[in-house]
C-alpha cells in the first residue's frame, strides 16, 4: 500500500470567525479520520517516537488500537504513562518531540500522534461510563505543591501505587498553568477540570488557597506526616525588559494578561476582574505563551496586535502551529525589532487628566543578525538609527519569568541556582531528603510536557524512597 | 468555604469581620495581607490582616467599601461564608532594633496601622500613634489606637472632632520638637504617605511605608503589583506581593504608585454603580 506523504488534516475554525471567539481553534479527528491517519502508522521495531516523549506513551501500541476502533483500549495505553492525555494531545510541542523521531517523518510528514492521542482522549471523556477506581491504600503520605502539569502527573502516578496524595494549590482553583496561563481557545478549561476529575477519583486529594512557604511550610508538611514532598510551584515572577516606560498604565506581563483573561474569566460581560480591551496591543517575545496573549487580545476586540520579536522568523521559539494559526489571525510580527522604550501619555497642562500614564507606543529598533551567540541562535544586533514608533494602547511583556521564591525563601538547606531555579539531581530530588521538585521552579519556563516528564521521573523515585525507608 | 465568624460595623463606609481560617491565623504577623474571593466568578482582592484569633481560628479583616466586590463582602452577615481566603502573604512587619517608633495612619489604613501598633507595643517599643481622618463619622479605633499607645493624637480635616488638620502636622511637631524615633511607620492614603515621607526627610528619620498595590494572584506570579523603587538614583523594581508591601519610604516613586493604582478607575467606577443597583433592586 503506498504511504500517504501528509497527515490527515485536523478541522479548524475558519480564521475570520475564531479571531472573535474564544472557542477551540482545532476541531479535533473524526473516527474515520483517525482510523485513516492510524493506519499510516508503519508499526516500526525500532519505536523512536517513544523515546521522543517525555512521559514515553506506548505509541505504536495505543495507535495500533485505533487502527482497529478500538479507541477505548487506545486510551488505556496512553492514560497507563500519560496522567493528562487530553492536555498532552492539544499543547505537546509533538513536532519537536515524538513526531520528530517517526520513520514516516524522514521521507513525510511523521503521523499526526498529537492528533491521536487528542482523539482517543476526548473520545474517552465523551463516552467512558463509570469512573476511574481508587487503588488499595498503602497508607503512606506525599504531599504536592502545585496542581500544575508538574504536580498532577506526580499526583496521578503516586495515587496509582496507593498512596495517600494531596496536591496544595496556591490559587483557588486547580490545574496551574493549564487554568490560569493557557486560553480557552487552545485548552478548554473544561478538559482541564475533567481531568483534575479523574485524579480526584483516584483519591488525589486537592487543597486551594494554601501557599506552600507561606501558609504551610516544607517543614511543616513533614510534620504532618507526609513522608516526601514535591515541589512543582511553576514559573515565578514575570520578567520585564527594563526599558523606561515598563511602568505605564496598559503595560501587561503575559501572565497578569492571562490570568486576568483565563483564571478571572475577564473576556466575560459580566466579569467582576477587568482588563484593557480593544485598541491597539504589542506583545513582546516570541515563545507560544507570547503568542497566546496576542491572540488572546485579539479575541478580547483588539483592532490591531503586533508580535514584537528581536529575532527573525527562523528563531521564533513558539510552536510552528501557533505562529501559523496567529498569522491567520491576522496578528502583524514585527521581526527583527526590539523595544527601546514605551512611550505614554502626558497632559503638561492637566496633571489630573485621565489619560496620563496610559501607553500611547512603543518605540523600538530594528535588528540584524549576526554571530551565533551561546545559545546556537544568531544573535540579533541593533541597526543605529533605525529607532520607530509603532502606536498601542496596551503592551504586553512575555519574555519569560523567573522561578518563585516563596518556597526557597521559607526551606531551609533547600538549594537554588543562581537565577533561583531549585537543584534537583537526575531523579529530582533537591538537596533536602524526601524533597524533590520538577517543571519550572526547576527549568524555568519550558513546556507542559517536559514539566510532565520531571513529575513523573519524581514520582517514580519518591515510590522507592518511601519503600526503602 | 470560609465562614464569616463575626461582623461588625465600625463607620457607615468600614466594615470589620472575622473569617474562620485558622491555618492563616496561625501563620499571620502584623504587615502581611490575605486576598480573598466572595463568590464563584468573583475578583481576588488583597486585604490586610488586622488581628488574628487563635482560640477561633479567626483572622479579622477590615476593609472599606470602595467597589462592587467590596460591596458585595459587606451584603454577607456572620454565618455566612465567603467562597476563598488565602494568606498569610507578603513579609511582615520589620520591628527588630525599633524602641521608638511612630506610627501614622490615614482614614482604613489605620486597620492595617492598628497591628502594627499593637505589635511594637507588645515588644516594648514606646509608641506615638498619629491617625487621621476626612471627618468624626469616618473615625476607627480609636480605643484600640489608646490602649497600644504611649501618646495617641487623633486628627480631622475638618476639625469635626480631635484636632483639626492632617497628620503631618504633629508628626512635624514632634521632629521639631527633638523626638528622636528609631522609625516611622505610616500607612494610608499614597498621598499621605507621600507627605509624611516629605515631612520625615529633613529630619533623616527612616520611614516605612505600606503599599496597597493592585494585584491579581498576591503569590509572585502575575507582576501587577510592581512598584518602582529609586535606589541609588536608578529606578528598580519591586513586587509588591513577596518584596512588600512594606518598603522604604524614601525609595518609592509616589506619583507613579498613583497613576497606577487607577487603571480600571472607569470600570471600578461602573461596576461599583451596577451592583449598588443590583442591591437596590433586591
Amino acid at each position: 500500500m503506498a504511504i500517504i506523504p501528509k497527515k490527515n488534516a485536523i478541522p479548524t475554525q475558519e480564521p475570520s470567525v475564531r479571531a472573535h471567539n474564544f472557542n477551540e481553534v482545532a476541531l479535533g479527528y473524526s473516527p474515520e479520520v483517525a482510523i485513516e491517519e492510524a493506519k499510516r502508522c508503519l508499526n516500526c521495531k525500532a519505536q523512536p517516537c517513544v523515546a521522543g516523549c517525555p512521559v514515553n506513551v506506548h505509541i505504536p501500541e495505543f495507535i495500533a488500537k485505533v487502527k482497529e476502533g478500538e479507541f477505548e483500549e487506545a486510551y488505556q495505553i496512553v492514560n497507563a504513562t500519560s496522567s493528562l492525555p487530553a492536555v498532552c494531545g492539544r499543547v505537546c510541542p509533538q513536532e519537536t518531540q515524538c513526531e520528530s523521531k517517526c520513520t514516516l517523518a524522514k521521507k513525510f510528514e511523521s503521523v499526526g500522534i498529537g492528533r491521536l492521542e487528542r482523539f482517543v482522549a476526548d473520545w474517552h471523556n465523551e463516552h467512558a461510563t463509570g469512573k476511574a477506581r481508587a487503588p488499595q491504600s498503602n497508607g503512606r503520605k506525599v504531599a504536592i505543591v502545585g496542581s500544575g502539569p508538574s504536580g498532577l502527573t506526580c499526583a496521578g502516578d503516586l495515587a496509582k501505587k496507593g498512596y495517600a496524595v494531596t496536591v496544595y494549590e496556591a490559587l483557588h482553583k486547580a490545574g496551574g498553568v493549564l487554568i490560569y496561563g493557557i486560553p480557552e481557545f487552545r485548552l478548554p478549561k473544561k478538559i482541564v477540570a475533567k481531568e483534575v476529575e479523574t485524579l480526584k477519583e483516584l483519591g488525589v486529594e486537592i487543597a486551594t488557597n494554601v501557599v506552600i512557604g507561606k501558609t504551610l511550610t516544607v517543614d511543616e508538611l513533614f510534620e504532618m506526616g507526609y513522608e516526601a514532598v514535591f515541589i512543582g510551584s511553576g514559573a515565578g515572577l514575570p520578567n520585564f525588559m527594563r526599558i523606561p516606560g515598563e511602568s505605564y498604565k496598559g503595560v501587561y506581563s503575559a501572565n497578569e494578561f492571562l490570568t486576568r483573561s483565563n483564571l478571572m474569566a475577564a473576556y466575560r460581560d459580566d466579569a467582576k476582574t477587568p482588563i484593557m480591551k480593544g485598541g491597539k496591543f504589542a506583545v513582546v517575545g516570541g515563545g507560544n505563551v507570547a503568542m497566546d496573549a496576542a491572540r488572546t487580545a485579539l479575541r478580547l476586540g483588539a483592532e490591531k496586535v503586533y508580535i514584537v520579536y528581536r529575532r527573525s522568523m527562523e528563531e521564533l521559539p513558539a510552536r510552528r502551529e501557533e505562529v501559523e494559526h496567529a498569522q491567520e489571525e491576522g496578528i502583524d510580527f514585527r521581526l527583527l525589532c526590539n523595544p527601546v522604550e514605551i512611550l505614554g501619555y502626558k497632559n503638561p497642562d492637566d496633571p489630573r487628566d485621565p489619560k496620563n500614564g496610559f501607553v500611547t507606543a512603543i518605540r523600538c529598533v530594528k535588528m540584524e543578525l549576526g554571530e551565533p551567540d551561546a545559545s546556537g541562535r544568531r544573535r540579533p544586533v541593533p541597526i543605529q538609527g533605525s529607532e520607530f514608533d509603532l502606536d498601542v494602547d496596551a503592551v504586553i511583556i512575555s519574555i519569560g519569568t523567573s522561578p518563585n521564591p516563596l518556597i526557597k525563601s521559607t526551606t531551609e538547606g533547600l538549594e537554588v541556582n543562581r537565577w533561583g531555579g531549585i537543584i534537583v539531581n537526575e531523579d529530582g530530588l533537591t538537596s533536602r531528603e524526601g524533597v524533590y521538585a520538577g517543571g519550572d521552579a526547576v527549568t524555568g519556563a519550558a513546556t507542559v510536557i517536559s514539566a510532565m516528564g520531571a513529575g513523573k521521573v519524581a514520582a517514580a523515585a519518591i515510590d522507592e524512597f518511601i519503600r526503602n525507608k | 468555604m470560609y465562614k464569616i465568624l463575626t461582623k461588625k460595623r465600625l463607620n457607615p463606609t468600614v466594615t470589620q469581620m472575622e473569617i474562620e481560617a485558622p491555618l492563616v491565623a496561625k501563620k499571620a504577623k502584623p504587615g502581611q495581607f490575605i486576598i480573598l474571593r466572595v463568590d464563584e466568578d468573583g475578583e481576588r482582592i488583597p486585604l490586610t490582616v488586622a488581628g488574628c484569633n487563635q482560640a477561633t481560628g479567626g483572622v479579622k479583616i477590615i476593609f472599606q467599601i470602595v467597589g462592587a466586590t467590596t460591596e458585595a463582602l459587606n451584603h454577607k452577615e456572620a454565618g455566612d461564608s465567603i467562597q476563598d481566603f488565602v494568606g498569610p502573604l507578603g513579609v511582615p512587619t520589620r520591628t527588630d532594633g525599633v524602641k521608638k517608633v511612630c506610627v501614622v495612619g490615614g482614614g482604613v489604613g489605620c486597620a492595617i496601622a492598628m497591628p502594627v501598633a499593637q505589635e511594637f507595643h507588645r515588644l516594648g517599643a514606646d509608641v506615638t500613634s498619629i491617625i487621621g481622618f476626612r471627618n468624626k463619622d469616618l473615625l476607627i479605633l480609636e480605643d484600640e489606637f489608646r490602649a497600644c499607645s504611649n501618646k495617641l493624637i487623633v486628627m480631622t480635616d475638618d476639625g469635626s472632632y480631635a484636632r483639626h488638620g492632617n497628620v503631618t502636622v504633629p508628626l512635624k511637631e514632634a521632629l521639631e520638637a527633638g523626638e528622636k524615633f528609631d522609625l516611622i511607620i505610616t500607612i494610608g492614603p499614597l498621598i499621605m504617605m507621600k507627605f509624611v515621607v516629605a515631612t520625615a526627610r529633613p529630619f533623616g528619620v527612616p520611614v516605612t511605608v505600606s503599599m496597597n498595590p493592585i494585584m491579581v494572584d498576591g503569590t509572585g506570579m502575575c507582576g501587577g503589583c510592581r512598584v518602582t523603587l529609586i535606589q541609588d538614583g536608578k529606578p528598580t523594581t519591586k513586587f509588591a506581593c513577596v518584596d512588600g508591601p512594606d518598603f522604604n519610604g524614601y525609595e518609592i516613586d509616589f506619583d507613579e504608585a498613583m497613576s497606577r493604582g487607577r487603571i480600571y478607575f472607569d470600570f471600578e467606577r461602573r461596576a461599583h454603580e451596577e451592583t449598588c443597583n443590583l442591591f437596590k433592586l433586591q
